[in-house]
């Protein structure tokens, strides 16, 4: 079936089958492996990408079917002209990954929240982001990033 | 863990979707949040040949709030509730706590209320809430719509008394008093995993402060949610006590039929359960401004 999907503002239309789940569309269809599969049954959240906007949804557990005429953000869509956005500026800064394979997913949870949340408080930031698994770096930089990168936002309305 | 292949059907409106289930019949499955059905499918203990998503059909998505009931329509989200204006009420407590636990946040985002009602796992959370709540089901048959009380709209694990080429379109709570509040407690390894135990309760006072109507029910506690009758007749008309709340308690452990497993084995929750309750009632009653 055709589907057609708009990822970081550029138009993917794909011949795919039914069965296709947005993260392997996302992958081998448009090539853009940066949304990783973690345990691919919607627990650890590393497939995390944002649909319209600002709804965090688990890509391992949606079809491409249902993201047609949708459009989707993922982790490669965050840095504009070379810049990174403020939430990766902020893991950086913070230490917020070591092996780096929760992080896109950590990124565009935290991307959804700040959206709906603009200055959450640290429990809200660590109740949003129970459905993404790290385990090699540890939780607090990751907290420490998201809270950086809300400072940064709040003080640079034109980058929200 | 790819899912058998099956055929997909984009429904435009509720007519359309219910053509397509009443043409397919049992082939077809409805395609709502998907957060429970799409993971069954990829361990294959799911294989529809047609999922009908009904995802585009915003008349579906509706909240509506009036004098007599909240009604959440099929794909109504978890996070839709979660984030619902009057979900910060007292009498709607239970709704507002149940809301907060289901899966995670992001989970929550696609999974809907209905859709947890219609795949009744035996750890859900959504049953045992709707069975304290006493939520009925609409659903839509060749005769028409119809409403089914939740009791009986429960049948068994992961099944409802939805028959082939039917479709739940909505459930319904009715809007608790002004003296109502409820709670939910569950305990679980991890976010995300399912209950260990759980229990939902809602409470209605009188003005004299005895029990004007209890709902109590447990998930995680037998092959589907199941409402503790005995507990509520503990409670109804009474004034609650430390007694009578043990006593709830007490009824709650002996009617959860567990299974033992890695969460615990059969002993530890069915003690678990009662302790639920327990801390369930008295969070209500704390929201009531009653001592206990």
């Amino acid at each position: 079936m055709k589907v057609s999907v708009k990822v970081n503002g550029v138009a993917h239309e794909r011949d795919v089958e039914p069965r296709t789940l947005l993260a392997y569309f996302l992958r081998e269809h448009c090539g853009l492996t940066g949304t990783h599969v973690g345990c691919d049954t919607s627990s650890c959240g590393c497939c995390v990408v944002v649909m319209d906007g600002d709804t965090a949804v688990k890509s391992c557990s949606m079809f491409a079917a249902q993201a047609d005429g949708h459009e989707i953000t993922t982790v490669e869509g965050l840095a504009q002209g070379g810049a990174l956005h403020p939430l990766q500026q902020a893991f950086w800064d913070q230490h917020g990954l070591q092996c780096g394979y929760c992080t896109p997913g950590m990124l565009m949870t935290s991307y959804a929240l700040l959206k709906h949340k603009p200055t959450p408080t640290e429990a809200e930031i660590r109740e949003e982001l129970a459905g993404n698994l790290c385990r090699c770096t540890g939780y607090n930089n990751i907290v420490k990033a998201v809270r950086q990168a809300a400072e940064t936002l709040q003080g640079s309305p034109a980058q929200k | 863990m790819i899912p058998a292949a099956f055929d997909y059907i984009r429904a435009g409106s509720a007519d359309d979707a219910f053509a397509q289930l009443q043409r397919l019949g049992g082939d077809a499955r409805v395609l709502a949040g998907g957060q429970s059905l799409i993971p069954a499918m990829r361990f294959r203990l799911a294989r529809p040949s047609v999922l009908v998503d009904i995802n585009a059909i915003p008349e579906l998505r509706t909240i509506r709030l009036d004098d007599q009931a909240l009604a959440l329509g099929a794909i109504a989200r978890d996070s839709d509730v979660e984030r619902a204006s009057w979900i910060t009420e007292r009498k709607w407590r239970l709704l507002h706590d149940v809301s907060r636990v289901v899966a995670d946040p992001v989970v929550r985002q696609l999974g809907t209320v209905v859709g947890s009602l219609c795949h009744n796992d035996p750890s859900g959370d959504w049953p045992a809430a709707a069975l304290a709540a006493r939520a009925v089901i609409v659903v839509r048959g060749k005769a028409g719509l119809r409403t089914v009380p939740i009791d009986q709209f429960l049948v068994d694990s992961f099944t409802t008394s939805v028959e082939e080429g039917e479709m739940a379109v909505a459930v319904r709570f009715p809007v608790p008093d002004d003296r109502t509040a409820g709670a939910y407690q569950k305990v679980e390894r991890k976010v995300g995993d399912f209950a260990t135990a759980a229990a939902a309760v809602q409470l209605s006072l009188n003005a004299d402060g005895t029990v004007r109507e209890a709902g109590i029910a447990l998930s995680a506690a037998g092959p589907c949610a199941v409402r503790v009758a005995e507990a509520e007749a503990v409670l109804q008309g009474q004034k609650p006590t430390a007694e009578l709340i043990r006593a709830a308690a007490d009824a709650a452990s002996k009617k959860s039929e567990p299974q033992g497993d890695l969460r615990g084995n059969i002993d530890y929750k069915k003690n678990l359960a009662g302790v639920l309750v327990s801390r369930g009632l008295r969070q209500a009653l704390a929201h009531l401004g009653v001592q206990s």
